[in-house]
């Protein structure tokens, strides 16, 4: 397979980051894949990224398969395309069943957006990885920020961990549902509930759909509230609003977006935008950094041949686990920190 | 967890709505480990490359039985140049004359499979023309 | 039909051949497989005898052709009295183009017409239309307006044959320009016989042709049901496919349990919208696939007419016997054809129109030899012609009805195939019937699942394909096959053209506010449609008007 970085396409010697942010298709697409990939080459180009990010608002889109995740982005984009907003999507498949084969076929309900050139649309598939999957999704939408999309689609299929762990780098999280499709709410995962910050009831001519917003209210504990979406907007504290959209049609899908955009303003004057991303940049410079950190260290050992060792010597008793962590980890440790 | 697993566009271009093939495929190369971005029915051209572009696959394979191969494939091909993107290798499937396969080669499509064709050939071929 | 002592005796015989001859006869040379299948994966016994159709009572599931469960056939004396129709689809390029080849099939002997549309026509968008690039023509003829189906018909009087045609979502639209065109020929509606396929629901799960979402098309579907049954008696208004989700991958049991759920959703949407079921009930038509398991084939058929006949008066309390009675038009399988070895393909359509014959078919479509690389050429269409008057009148098939009643395989397959298609009927219906199961991807799952199956077993070799996967040649590809001159699409272009300068445009706008109106509203859209076409408003301009009311269907994908 060719290299994935560095290369030169069509004669240009231009980094992918500089050309991304010239908004050039393929290097976005290209520098994406590399994400996926190369995650650590993918680090050179984010570096040159980052100063450019934070401008879009990041909406995650999840919710069990079948209730029209993808025709509902698809309605949302193009009512933010009509404003003049460039769209980023991220269609994430965690489920794929073999490893690392998927069939991703999210664009399928997207088609007229695929030539509409303020929008790009990628497709994730899981590889078998668990954690990273949600950090490459996070990079691949740093991407598509700097690349000047004003609201980027984070959809993913179903309710699990890893969704909950991918979503969660939205700013704002719209959990989609459906009536009579054992979507009750006994059978929600409580950590989805938990993370909606706007509810879309889709397929609402369905004749069930007043029952599903019912016990949804019920569990929210803002039954009684007949619009909720207005004391959302009255109060400092969110309440997450409950839309009925019929994808298929379009209808309902301008109120939603509409009470997306209001949770969006609600972050920014609230100043929880804020606090969130700070939040959210505290967890990454973490993760970013126990990472390298681990895999400098197993490196270091592992090439001394001195780790398989030490697990001999804890076996035969000769050394006690934390004594050894302390004699592994001083090679790494600055004498004036370390003391 | 850095795999690196192949990326695969299966379109169906133009109107022709036999999509058995495509969705056999498309399984198959998922079996052996692609990632398979399928796109539905009636694609156009354009819809075919800014697709291609934007998932960053490294193959397309498009399949018509309608007849309208020797219209339609070589404008992919066409558009992919367009954006620079002329390394992703386009393949083509259907009812295709051999006649035709000669003339779609020459215009850039790397290989035509038609009626009988096992799917392992066709992911033995994917597999080849990645890795040059 | 035996009685119980009879079948003591035979159980008793059966375990000792069994036991003696059978497994002496396996120690010496075992058997070519472990298990035998159907092509539908129904397993195969090495022997039936009357224990296994014990089950069987012959009054009540076979009785006498032309009666009640119509098991054995829908008329009395079947083709000791008329033939099937021998029907072969065709069309290609201009309506000149394909008028010249109905002229020539009819010469041939041929009874009936088959019009096969190109993909615009069939997606309602005119030649001019920008996603029509490079398709037209090309896989049928290219019929933008009434203009065009007077070329079509150019001296064929329309009440002298009956003419099939293959259109679904726009189907509404060129039946009204067949009326057109035989009102301007001086025919009455009532004396066109013909049929429509008009078949929207297969399209979402096979075929691909749809254009409005499932609410609306089921309308066209009724509302041309509704003028039918009041100006055209003897006009098929659908003909169910189950042929087309064959070809996509099912199987036979599948084929039959998808078709008529399919036939009960239609038959309920005609309820719905205020019909009598023996006001159209009888102009229902089927449109099966033949394949080579040849007797599994067979069983199919006779299954399938029996659960129509029970669902039709049990379920829908028909009066009428009419509409209890399944007719179909068979075409044999397209996704059977081989590439390798082409003039094979002769052997396997003879076995398939064999099947189709025996299991009593009305009209018949044999392929071509070529048909898996191309259009086929007027030699081959006429081979595939003879093979149908071979068995016609040289096989002597045709001399008695419902000639493999009571082979105990035969009959003991046809139980099965029932049952095993009342329970997957009986599954849709709990999904709340096949619009829903459509829209849930369930139909679409299952028949990929088949596909991928019978794809695998070929490549493992579990199953030979001739030629294909065992008993292979190099061989020089094929040469001489038909193409379809591009030029014709600059040709449909400039008539287009031409036609929209001569027409009487404030008559034609008119007309399409007229159908507008009419689709926003419940009044029936077909008269309307029809005086838009006589005014020679073109398809493309009509489907946009439908487009617009009615929006376009968005497809899902499901793997």
């Amino acid at each position: 397979m060719e290299p994935l970085s560095g290369i030169k396409i069509g004669g240009s010697s231009v980094s992918l980051a500089e050309r991304v942010l010239r908004g050039d298709v393929r290097a976005t697409g290209r520098l994406i894949s590399l994400i996926e990939n190369a995650p650590e080459e993918a680090e050179q180009e984010l570096r040159a990224l980052h100063a450019y990010t934070g401008n879009a608002h990041v909406v995650g889109i999840t919710g069990s398969p079948g209730i029209g995740k993808s025709t509902l982005t698809d309605r949302l984009a193009k009512r933010w395309r009509k404003e003049g907003f460039q769209v980023g999507i991220i269609a994430v498949d965690p489920n794929s069943p073999f490893s690392g084969g998927a069939l991703l076929g999210d664009r399928v309900r997207m088609q007229d957006l695929a030539t509409d050139p303020g929008v790009f649309i990628r497709s994730m598939g899981a590889r078998g990885r668990l954690g990273g999957l949600a950090r490459a999704t996070h990079n691949a939408v740093r991407v598509l920020d700097a690349a000047g999309k004003g609201v980027i689609f984070v959809e993913t299929v179903g309710v699990g961990q890893s969704e909950v762990d991918i979503v969660r780098t939205a700013d704002t999280v719209v959990v989609g549902l459906v009536p009579g499709m054992g979507d009750d709410i006994q059978t929600i995962k409580a950590g989805i509930l938990e993370i909606a910050d706007v509810f879309a009831i889709n397929k609402a001519d369905r004749p069930d759909a007043n029952r599903l917003v019912i016990e949804l209210q019920m569990a929210l504990g803002t039954s009684g509230n007949a619009d909720t979406g207005a004391s959302a907007r009255t109060e400092g504290r969110w309440i997450p609003p409950i839309e009925q959209t019929i994808a298929s049609t379009g209808e309902g899908t301008g109120a939603l977006r509409k009470a997306i955009a209001d949770h969006w303003e609600h972050l920014q004057r609230s100043g929880e935008l804020e606090t969130r991303r700070r939040a959210r940049y505290e967890a990454e410079l973490q993760s970013v950094v126990e990472d390298h950190w681990r895999k400098r260290f197993f490196e270091y050992w592992q090439q001394r041949g001195h780790w398989e060792q030490v697990v001999e010597q804890l076996l035969r008793k000769e050394i006690d686990p934390f004594t050894a962590a302390q004699q592994l980890l001083s090679p790494f440790l600055d004498s004036e920190i370390g003391g | 967890m850095a795999e690196r697993p192949i990326r695969v566009l299966i379109a169906k271009p133009g109107l022709d709505g036999h999509d058995r093939g495509a969705k056999v495929l498309a399984r198959a190369l998922r079996d052996a480990g692609m990632e398979v971005i399928y796109t539905g029915l009636r694609q156009t051209p354009e819809q075919i490359a800014a697709t291609a572009t934007q998932e960053d696959v490294h193959v397309v394979g498009l399949s018509c039985l309608s007849g309208a191969h020797l219209e339609l494939f070589p404008r992919v091909v066409q558009l992919l140049k367009e954006q620079q993107a002329d390394d992703i290798v386009v393949l083509g499937g259907g009812t295709i004359p051999s006649e035709d396969i000669t003339a779609l080669k020459k215009q850039g499509v790397a290989e035509v499979f038609t009626p009988g064709t096992s799917t392992q050939e066709v992911v033995e071929f994917v597999k080849r023309s990645v890795q040059l | 039909m035996f009685d119980r002592d009879a079948l003591q005796k035979l159980e008793q015989r059966k375990t000792a051949w069994e036991q003696g001859p059978v497994a002496k006869a396996m120690e010496r040379f075992g058997e070519r497989s472990e298990e035998f299948r159907t092509t539908s994966e129904l397993p195969v016994e090495r022997l039936y005898t009357p224990l296994e159709v014990a089950e069987t009572e012959y009054e009540r599931d076979l009785g006498v052709p032309g009666e009640y469960p119509y098991t054995r056939g829908i008329q009395p004396t079947m083709y000791r009295g008329r033939l099937w129709t021998m029907r072969q689809y065709a069309g290609f390029g201009t309506a000149e183009e394909s008028n010249r080849r109905y002229k020539y099939l009819l010469e041939q002997g041929q009874t009936g017409l088959s019009v096969a549309f190109d993909l615009p026509t069939q997606i309602g968008y005119d030649s001019d239309h920008s996603l029509s690039r490079g398709e037209v023509g090309k896989v049928g003829v290219a019929i933008d307006s009434l203009a065009d189906m007077e070329l079509l018909f150019d001296g064929i009087p329309l009440d002298q044959v009956s003419t099939s045609m293959t259109i679904n979502a726009p189907a509404a639209i060129l039946l009204a320009m067949y009326a057109a065109l035989a009102q301007k020929q001086g025919v009455p509606l009532d004396k066109l016989r013909g049929t429509i396929q008009n078949d929207i629901l297969k399209e979402y799960v096979a075929r691909g042709t749809y254009i409005f979402p499932p609410q609306p098309s089921m309308r066209l579907v009724s509302d041309t049901f509704a003028f039918c049954a009041e100006h055209m008696s003897n006009w098929n208004t659908i003909s169910i496919s189950g042929y087309h989700m064959r070809e996509a991958g099912c199987n036979a049991v599948q084929e039959v349990a998808f078709t008529l759920a399919n036939a009960v959703a239609y038959v309920k949407a005609a309820l719905d919208a205020g019909l009598d079921v023996d006001t159209f009930a009888p102009r229902l038509s089927f449109f099966f696939d033949a394949h080579n398991d040849l007797l599994e084939e067979v069983s199919k058929f006779r299954a399938a007419r029996k659960l129509w006949a029970q669902i039709m008066k049990e379920r829908f309390g028909a009066q009428d016997p009419r509409s209890m009675m399944l007719r179909f038009h068979t075409q044999t399988a397209g996704s059977a054809l081989t590439a390798q070895q082409p003039d094979n393909n002769v052997v396997r359509v003879t076995l398939q129109a064999l099947a189709a014959v025996l299991g009593g078919t009305q009209s018949l479509h044999t392929n071509s030899r070529e048909e898996a690389l191309a259009l086929p050429t007027e030699d081959s269409v006429r081979i595939a012609l003879r093979t149908q008057q071979i068995l016609a009148h040289e096989s002597g098939v045709v001399n008695t009805v419902d000639p493999l009643a009571g082979s105990y395989y035969v009959e003991s397959l046809t139980r099965e195939i029932e049952q095993r298609v009342l329970e997957y009927i009986d599954k849709i219906e709990e999904l709340g019937g096949s619009a829903r199961a459509i829209e849930q991807g369930y139909i679409q799952r299952e028949i990929q699942e088949s596909a991928y199956t019978h794809q695998r077993e070929i490549e493992n070799e579990e199953r030979v394909v001739v030629g294909v996967n065992k008993y292979r040649i190099s061989e020089e590809p094929p040469t001489n096959l038909l193409r379809v001159d591009p030029v014709v699409e600059r040709q449909e272009r400039e008539k287009l053209e031409q036609l929209r300068a001569q027409r009487n445009q404030a008559h034609v706008d008119e007309a399409l506010e007229g159908v507008r109106v009419a689709a926003g509203g419940q009044e029936n859209l077909f008269p309307r449609i029809l005086e838009a076409v006589t005014v020679y408003a073109t398809l493309g301009e009509i489907c946009d008007v439908l487009r617009d009311e009615f929006g376009t269907h968005q497809a899902s994908v499901v793997f």
